[in-house]
């Protein structure tokens, strides 16, 4: 970033600098201090869907994600109250969908549950499984969707119409029924390629898209977040 | 249909729009009403046609309920299913249709002929039980009445030849021809009293854009939809930015449910209305308006552009307005399609370039960036009415009627158990217990001010006042008598959340859902107070995580109901005395394995053995 930081605000009483049109995230990351999240990934523009990122400015609630620094706001990120917040949405996020951990091949790099042992969700929650009734497209020869664990935070739409320039996905439906949908029959129909960012496997926070041929190659307990809790790279740096 | 005569329709259709991806709403709109479906090769060829993918299209398609990539009839009916039409007789009603068909709701009769949907209110629960027929609208049904439409209908009479009693006012109009009543039950000094040709029109024409903002800002002017927000302010935002490309955008999405004084405004008074726009575009330096019309109300399109030509022609719309130089303003009608959430102004502009009608980000708020970028004002019909009455008879004549922190007048939509249901143009600050008196409600136990989002109110709190420091309300007052079910009403309002939530964020797309299903539970008296806590927990996380205005307020019937109806609750919730899950029921949990076993248990079948 090359603007300079002209703005000062707190998170949890914490300074901050903050460059002009900066999110609060993206502040706060620079500054080593890490703002839960699933929608959000650097390297797409912004969409502020999951609401994991929720933040107290001046009292009131909104998505760190989309709102832009300013100067002398007060942000509350750990509180208790934000936690829960939080809590209750990465729950939501669980019982929306089909996420049964000890058998899916993303476990251990997946954000979801990454998440839910950041926030001590360890034990099954007060709201109903919704066990919905999603199908499995394995058309493709290099790749398979399973939304039964999507959680429509969109990251395949944007890096495929943003990176890739090419829209193999996109979102269809109303209200519960909204869910991840490809452009055509099936991933067959589509132009997909193994080598898209929307397949990349840092894209898909969750195992929905599946790379065929590599599941497994790491082993369980060795993955991403079997050695580190999820923010922990983002808290490890400095603002200099 | 060959796939050259449809890539013919599509491509004459799309060739209507310059191929224009923005205009997707029109194109689907007319595929919709000439193909009766929008399926996978349509889509695809729509999608070549406008120059993009497939899945945009389809997402526009999935969006909204009056598209459908399933067959749908010539003649498509849709029952309008609000709490008002159940409580009105909506079971016997939905039967008729059924019997007279032959078809269940979702369903299309085998010739193609007709579909049978539910839709949610369409605005006329003050002639409930109503229905959409194609284009036109059937109010007051019965079963009788059902069975000699279809008949007719059957016949080949056209759903706009039905015979029946035309409705009052412009409603009899020859554009119009309509059975929808207006029903104004009580006319107030600004809005439905005798009005001025253009008055304030004229009167603007001899100020300075700043001057008429200044007189809109010390009128109070406070926006008709349900926020309250200052016109004037509103209108000022627009105007200090450096884009000089601005929007006047009109909201007759009307979508709350209850609410229905917008139409009977686009009815009666659409001069007023065009004339307020008008004003607007002065102020704020726009040259483009736009009239965004509930789908449901397309029957008072080919009214409203005749009103907008007769305009053109007398010189008060289009080039060098009044005669004013240089003063162009021209205003364009944008139907909608079933979506509630479009009423919400960010998502309404979507829904106007052609995407999903799925809320924006704020900031940047729409008076800066707005329709396309450019900043946009949005108004509700009546406001822009209000506007046109102020820039007349002036900002302290306005002020001068109402509360101090309400001014002006308001009409108001009441409906339910009342024996004069209709538009009610009041002077902000009546009190709840007046209206009741006025529409002829007489042994009422609960009132909802505001539509679903609103407030439930009980006898005790029927001193309360409408206006913004007390009981706000965008126009919907539902009045129910104690013989009704209270759950059954705040189960049926999640209900119209769940189904409309615009499925973004994940708070509203999911827990209005569970909220939902917890009402349900209680219902059924398996509550524990536990359950109470849970309501109150989640309803305050929906509240503070949702992105706009649906989710934030979704939860209103529930802490409502808890708050003002503590009794109804407790009644149904039980102390949980043996400690055991009680979301588990035994009896639920058999009927499956009953089916798949094929025989009932010794244990829980207490009559085993004898059937
Ligand atoms: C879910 C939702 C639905 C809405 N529906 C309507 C509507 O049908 N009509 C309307 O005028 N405003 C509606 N609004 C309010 C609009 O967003 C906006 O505030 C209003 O049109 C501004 O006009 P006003 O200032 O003249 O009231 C809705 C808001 C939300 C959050
Ligand atoms: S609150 Fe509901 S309607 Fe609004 S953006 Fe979120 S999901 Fe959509
Ligand atoms: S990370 Fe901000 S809303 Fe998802």
């Amino acid at each position: 970033m090359s603007t300079a930081k002209t703005l000062t605000f707190t998170i949890d009483g914490k300074t901050i600098q903050a460059a002009p049109g900066q999110t609060i995230m993206q502040a706060a990351d620079e500054a080593g201090f890490y703002i839960p999240r699933l929608c959000d990934i650097e390297g797409l523009r912004h969409q502020g869907s999951c609401r994991v990122c929720t933040v107290k400015v001046n009292g009131r609630t909104t998505s760190s994600c989309t709102q832009p620094a300013e100067q002398d706001q007060i942000v509350e990120s750990e509180t208790e109250e934000v936690l829960n917040l939080r809590r209750d949405l990465v729950r939501m996020l669980f019982h929306e969908g089909n996420h049964l951990c000890p058998i899916c091949e993303a476990s251990g790099n997946c954000e979801l549950q990454a998440m839910a042992y950041r926030l001590n969700i360890t034990q099954p929650t007060k709201f109903p499984y919704q066990q919905p009734v999603r199908s499995l497209d394995a058309s493709h020869p290099d790749i398979a969707l399973d939304t039964n664990r999507c959680i429509r935070c969109g990251r395949c739409i944007r890096a495929s119409q943003d990176v890739d320039g090419k829209g193999v996905f996109g979102y269809v439906g109303r209200g519960v029924h909204r869910s991840v949908g490809v452009n055509g029959d099936n991933l067959a129909d589509t132009n997909v390629d193994i080598t898209d960012k929307a397949i990349a496997p840092e894209t898909c926070p969750v195992g929905c898209i599946i790379r065929k041929g590599v599941g497994f190659t790491v082993p369980i307990g060795e993955r991403e977040f079997d050695l580190m809790i999820i923010g922990a790279d983002i808290e490890g740096k400095s603002d200099d | 249909m060959s796939h050259k005569i449809l890539h013919k329709v599509l491509h004459d259709i799309c060739a209507q729009y310059d191929n224009n991806q923005h205009r997707m709403m029109d194109v689907l709109l007319d595929v919709q009403r000439c193909l009766k479906c929008i399926d996978g090769e349509a889509m695809n060829h729509i999608a070549s046609l406008l120059g993009c993918t497939r899945i945009e299209v389809e997402g526009v398609v999935s969006f909204y309920s009056f598209f459908s990539d399933t067959p749908k009839g010539n003649i498509s009916i849709y029952l309008c299913d609000d709490i008002i039409d159940r409580q009105a007789g909506l079971k016997k009603n939905a039967k008729a249709f059924e019997d007279a068909l032959g078809i269940c709701f979702g369903q299309t009769t085998p010739d193609g002929e007709f579909s049978l949907d539910y839709t949610p209110c369409i605005g006329m629960s003050d002639q409930a039980p109503a229905a959409m027929v194609n284009d036109i609208i059937l109010p007051n049904l019965t079963p009788e009445s059902i069975h000699l439409f279809i008949q007719a209908l059957r016949a080949g009479t056209a759903p706009e030849d039905l015979d029946g009693v035309l409705g009052d006012g412009n409603n009899a109009h020859d554009l119009l021809r309509s059975q929808v009543h207006n029903n104004i039950q009580v006319r107030g000094d600004v809005l439905l009293c005798e009005v001025g040709e253009d008055a304030g029109l004229h009167k603007s024409l001899s100020l300075a854009p700043a001057d008429i903002i200044e007189q809109i800002v010390a009128s109070d002017l406070r926006g008709y939809g349900g926020a309250g927000f200052s016109t004037g302010d509103k209108w000022g935002f627009a105007t200090a930015t450096q884009d000089t490309e601005r929007y006047v955008f009109c909201n007759a999405d009307e979508g709350e449910p209850g609410t229905f004084k917008d139409r009977v405004l686009l009815t009666e008074r659409p001069d007023l209305l065009i004339e307020g726009m008008t004003i607007a575009g002065r102020a704020i330096g726009s040259e483009y308006g736009l009239i965004y019309l509930r789908g449901e109300y397309v029957y008072l399109k080919p009214w409203l552009e005749h009103v907008l030509e007769a305009r053109r022609q007398k010189g008060v719309l289009g080039k060098d307005i009044g005669g004013l130089k240089g003063f162009d303003f021209d205003i364009r009608i944008q139907m909608g399609a079933g979506a509630y959430i479009c009423g919400e102004e960010s998502a309404m502009i979507s829904s106007c370039e052609g995407l999903p009608g799925e809320p924006k980000t704020r900031p940047p708020f729409p008076t800066e960036k707005g329709y396309f970028g450019h900043p946009t004002i949005v108004n509700n019909v009546e406001t822009f009415c209000h506007v046109a009455r102020i820039m007349d008879r002036g900002a302290r004549w306005f002020h001068a009627i109402g509360t101090s922190a309400s001014s002006g007048t308001k009409l108001l939509s009441i409906c339910g158990d009342c024996s004069k249901p209709g538009v009610y143009e009041v002077p902000y600050g009546i009190s709840v217990q007046e209206l009741l008196e006025m529409s002829g409600a007489k042994d009422i136990c609960a009132v909802q001010v505001g539509g679903p989002s609103g407030h439930l109110i009980a006898r005790n709190e029927f001193n309360r006042k409408i206006c913004f420091e007390d009981l706000p309300t965008g126009g919907s007052i539902m009045v129910f008598a104690s013989t009704r079910n209270i759950l059954e009403i705040v189960d049926y309002f999640l209900e119209f959340f769940v189904d409309e939530s615009c499925g973004f964020c994940t708070p509203c797309r999911v827990g209005n859902v569970f909220l939902k299903e917890r009402i349900g539970k209680i219902r059924k008296g398996h509550a524990v107070p536990e359950d109470i806590d849970y309501l109150k927990e989640l309803s305050n996380t929906i509240i503070k995580t949702s992105r706009c205005g649906l989710g934030q307020t979704s939860p209103n019937p529930v802490l409502s109901s808890l708050n003002n109806f503590p009794l109804v609750y407790s009644a149904l919730v039980n102390e949980n005395e043996d400690g055991l899950d009680t979301n588990f029921n035994i009896q639920d949990a058999l009927e499956e394995s009953r089916h798949l076993a094929k025989h009932r248990s010794y244990i829980y079948d207490p009559d085993f053995g004898e059937g």
